[in-house]
């Protein structure tokens, strides 16, 4: 015997208790998005609202203190990338320090931190009170950590006598090691004169071989100053990664034949791969928003802005230059930097999630 | 399963209580009594209601003060701050005669704390003052205010809102994201001139035309500083001081070392000192630039000595091309003078720069006089001053001031320190501890030291121009970011050329078209 299709539908409804408008799957739901809804909408409001306020001010004639929103287009990104003026030199300057500042504290965290906590994972006795002494600087604010290396990195003067580390190197007898630190105006860049320099120019980039695609060696003091207080939570992070590795993997290396280094090589490292890709994201973007820092340690004007970032020359801009829509603009490219490292990120990570 | 939906039902009542409840505020209890009523129509006077009512013209400032006090508990009374100005439709409330005669009998309208009392929350609650005056003199000069305030007010308690940064360099933007956020102290430090127009004059700050009706103060004011502090035809803040930022200073232990006897007066002088104290081995030029204003400040006071008074006043106003070649000349004197100072000055303060000096470690330092209220903080007397090379009969000026927010939590309070600061005793208990010296004329200097008595008789002599590192001469967007990047980048690179070009464009970008 056949039944057709809606034969079926219509026993199946049959057979289904009535439904009640408020059943226990429908409340529940209900109730979630009630509790849930203060939340979106403040974040709504608070982030997303003024984000979008934001890329509109930046598009606008409001560059004193009284409220302009004549809309001026792109007019406020183009001072910042083309024509030549000071805005431009000093705005290709912080986006020169922030490359440079990225690479290496990105790089000398995942370094120190990984060393870090490979040497703690040999359960040394003690290992609590390193892990405590390692992690104890990420505890510190970044306004504490500036003052304080601004203090041991003042570099002296011969005249008036050395200062900080460079005392120390003098009284240690290294004076050559005496640096300007964060004071030097030393820019790292391939010069045009040179052989690579004249090829870049043969092939049209020539524009690579000037001091805005270098490496401002002053940065480098900024590095030694975030790194010392982010390293440490790195080695946390790495510590907490090797240890869920299990030993039976290890074993099974060195069971193998594998040396020690080996292991590390082709095991654990691999294995670490996506606490890796956290650190790098975490570490990035402290280093894209870096601001109090700098701030405190350098105020980002030494040495001819060799020290800038983005966001400090935004907050100069818009609060002290009063010139709120050039501010918005830096504001908006800023969060378009941490876009291009976050989102990939976020979109990995729903995928893993969902797997 | 049922607790279940209960106790959602009663998060999700109290969430909802807790967004929609209503902020509950308790009205102070003052006990005025009106005798009667009264609504202000056109023709009508204060004085006049007063002698109808009250039988006395002077009863005037019986009716304000009843008035406000109402007003406080009832806001459909008006709240008067300005006896010659009501306004038609006001509700005034006419105490009774007793009340009035009682409140007259101590009542003395030249003295601050009697006004205070027109103003119900008047001698009580708080005073925020926001500076950034942290250091040594400066800080020690703010709390002989702090002092006078108190005597007169006892119950008003003082906060201390200092942000530490020279030349307000970490204040003002912090001050301005509160302002612009609707949070505000009661009064703020402000330098005079142009750097109001950081605040929106009108917005963001209210005029205090008022302080100086009531104080008397333009006839006490030179009409240079007058001149320079109003701003779009209203006083945006009373001034306590008058700094000169064209100041030589000098070790005259080191001057002795080497064998020189008088400051430079030329900077041809200034180089050949400079090359002698180097040959004595000593450090010639302290330098600072940690704080961001000190090459900008050296910087305007060398472009004030390429050229007459005039003319550097009139680079800030258009008159005085930027492309002149005695800028070029100052750009040139510029670079040659980073040469002779220390290699590390982008890591000091200006007040370090100052310590060299005091510690004998450096012989010459260009900075403002509130140098000299440290070297007193420090108790160092061996010192010398000049004006900047070039700069005898010049005057670079500035005036710290202070400025009343539109959202000042106390207004009355405020009030009371502004006519505080605006009078002779507190100007010269604050000005001998800041080092500075009075914006009045009348000050005396007799127990002033020598520095201030010195730069008293030039304030009355020489010509006076505006600085621009410090807020005096040019918008905040030209000072703070056109001129001071193109000095950090100059600095550097030396180009005298480009940075000139940056000046000339900065100039340009201010609405000031260079031939």
């Amino acid at each position: 015997m056949t039944t057709t299709p809606q034969a079926i539908g219509t026993l199946g409804e049959a057979a289904v208790p009535k439904r009640r408008w408020l059943s226990r799957h429908n409340w529940e739901r209900i109730v979630s998005v009630i509790i849930l809804l203060p939340s979106i909408l403040a974040l709504g409001l608070f982030v997303y609202t003024f984000i979008g306020w934001t890329a509109y001010i930046s598009l606008t004639a409001w560059n004193s203190a009284a409220p302009d929103f004549t809309f001026v287009g792109l007019q406020n990104y183009a001072r910042l990338f083309v024509g030549g003026g000071t805005d431009m030199i000093r705005f290709h300057y912080d986006i020169r320090n922030e490359v440079g500042f990225l690479v290496l504290f990105v790089g000398g965290c995942i370094l120190v931190g990984f060393l870090l906590a490979t040497l703690l994972d040999r359960h040394i006795r003690g290992e609590g009170i390193f892990r405590s002494i390692f992690l104890f600087p990420m505890a510190i604010s970044f306004i504490v950590t500036g003052v304080a290396w601004r203090w041991i990195l003042t570099p002296g003067d011969q005249a008036t006598g050395w200062v900080g580390v460079n005392l120390l190197l003098t009284n240690l007898g290294l004076g050559a090691l005496r640096s300007g630190w964060f004071t030097d105006p030393t820019v790292i860049y391939i010069h045009p004169d040179t052989g690579l320099g004249a090829f870049l120019n043969s092939i049209g980039l020539g524009v690579l071989a000037s001091p805005t695609f270098g490496y401002a060696v002053a940065m480098t003091s900024i590095v030694i100053a975030a790194g010392w207080q982010m390293s440490g939570y790195t080695m946390a992070l790495y510590l907490a990664g090797i240890r869920s590795i299990p030993d039976e993997l290890r074993e099974a290396a060195r069971i193998d034949g594998a040396s020690e280094w080996q292991v590390y090589r082709y095991v654990i490292i691999p294995l670490l791969r996506p606490v890796t890709l956290t650190v790098i994201v975490i570490l990035a973007h402290i280093a894209l928003k870096i601001f109090d820092l700098v701030y405190s340690m350098t105020g980002g004007v030494s040495a001819g802005f060799a020290t800038d970032v983005p966001a400090l020359n935004m907050w100069k801009t818009t609060f002290d230059a009063t010139r709120f829509a050039q501010g918005a603009s830096i504001a908006i490219i800023l969060l378009l930097l941490v876009g291009v490292l976050i989102i990939p990120y976020l979109v990995w990570q729903t995928r893993t999630e969902e797997r | 399963m049922k607790n279940h939906k209960l106790v959602y039902l009663v998060l999700a009542v109290a969430l909802l209580f807790t967004l929609l409840a209503p902020t509950a505020s308790a009205a102070p209890n003052l006990a005025v009594t009106c005798d009667q009523t009264y609504t202000v129509t056109a023709g009508d006077q204060l004085s006049l209601l007063a002698d109808r009512f009250l039988g006395n013209v002077q009863a005037y400032w019986a009716l304000m003060w009843a008035t406000n006090q109402k007003n406080v508990e009832d806001s459909t009374y008006a709240k008067i701050t300005n006896a010659d100005l009501i306004e038609v439709g006001q509700k005034l409330c006419v105490p009774t005669k007793a009340d009035a005669e009682a409140f007259l009998k101590d009542f003395d309208k030249n003295s601050a704390a009697s006004l205070a009392k027109l103003f119900p929350e008047g001698a009580k609650g708080q005073l925020i003052v926001a500076s950034w005056w942290t250091n040594g003199g400066e800080f020690a000069g703010l709390n002989q205010m702090f002092e006078m305030y108190k005597q007169q007010n006892p119950d008003v308690e003082i906060v201390n809102a200092a942000v530490a940064g020279g030349a307000g360099t970490n204040f003002k933007g912090q001050l301005l994201s509160q302002l612009l956020g609707g949070v505000a102290p009661d009064v703020f430090q402000l330098h005079a001139g142009w750097e109001a127009d950081t605040y929106n004059p009108g917005t963001l700050i209210v005029p205090v035309d008022d302080v100086y009706t009531r104080n008397n103060l333009e006839s006490v004011f030179p009409p240079t500083l007058l001149a320079m502090l109003k701003f779009k035809d209203h006083y945006w803040g009373v001034p306590v001081n008058i700094h000169r930022s064209n100041v030589l200073w000098y070790n005259k232990a080191l001057f002795q070392q080497a064998g020189i006897t008088e400051p430079p007066k030329s900077w041809d002088e200034f180089f050949a000192v400079a090359d002698k104290l180097k040959a004595a081995g000593i450090q010639p030029v302290a330098l600072g630039g940690k704080d961001g204003f000190e090459l900008q400040h050296t910087f305007e006071d060398i472009l004030a000595g390429s050229m007459t008074a005039e003319e550097y006043a009139g680079l800030w106003t258009g008159k005085t091309s930027w492309k002149s070649p005695k800028v070029t000349q100052a750009l040139e004197t510029f670079k040659k003078y980073l040469t002779y100072a220390n290699a590390d000055h982008d890591a000091l303060t200006w007040a370090a720069a100052t310590q060299l000096l005091i510690d004998g470690k450096a012989a010459m330092n260009i900075m403002g006089d509130w140098a000299n209220g440290q070297f007193i903080a420090a108790n160092f007397t061996d010192y010398g001053w000049a004006p900047v090379p070039g700069t005898d009969g010049t005057f670079v000026a500035l005036s710290d001031s202070f400025a009343l927010p539109a959202k000042a939590p106390s207004v009355a309070n405020a009030n009371l320190w502004l006519d505080l600061a605006g009078s002779k005793a507190a100007q010269e208990a604050f000005n001998k501890q800041k080092g500075s010296i009075c914006a009045r004329t009348d000050c005396d200097y007799s127990t002033f030291n020598a520095y201030l008595q010195s730069a008293a008789q030039d304030w009355t002599t020489d010509a006076i121009v505006p600085s621009v590192t410090h807020g005096a001469a040019a918008t905040p967007s030209w000072a703070t970011k056109g001129y001071a990047d193109a000095i950090v980048l100059f600095a550097t690179t030396g180009d005298v050329a480009a940075a000139q070009n940056a000046l000339v464009q900065a100039a340009i970008d201010a609405g000031f078209p260079q031939q």
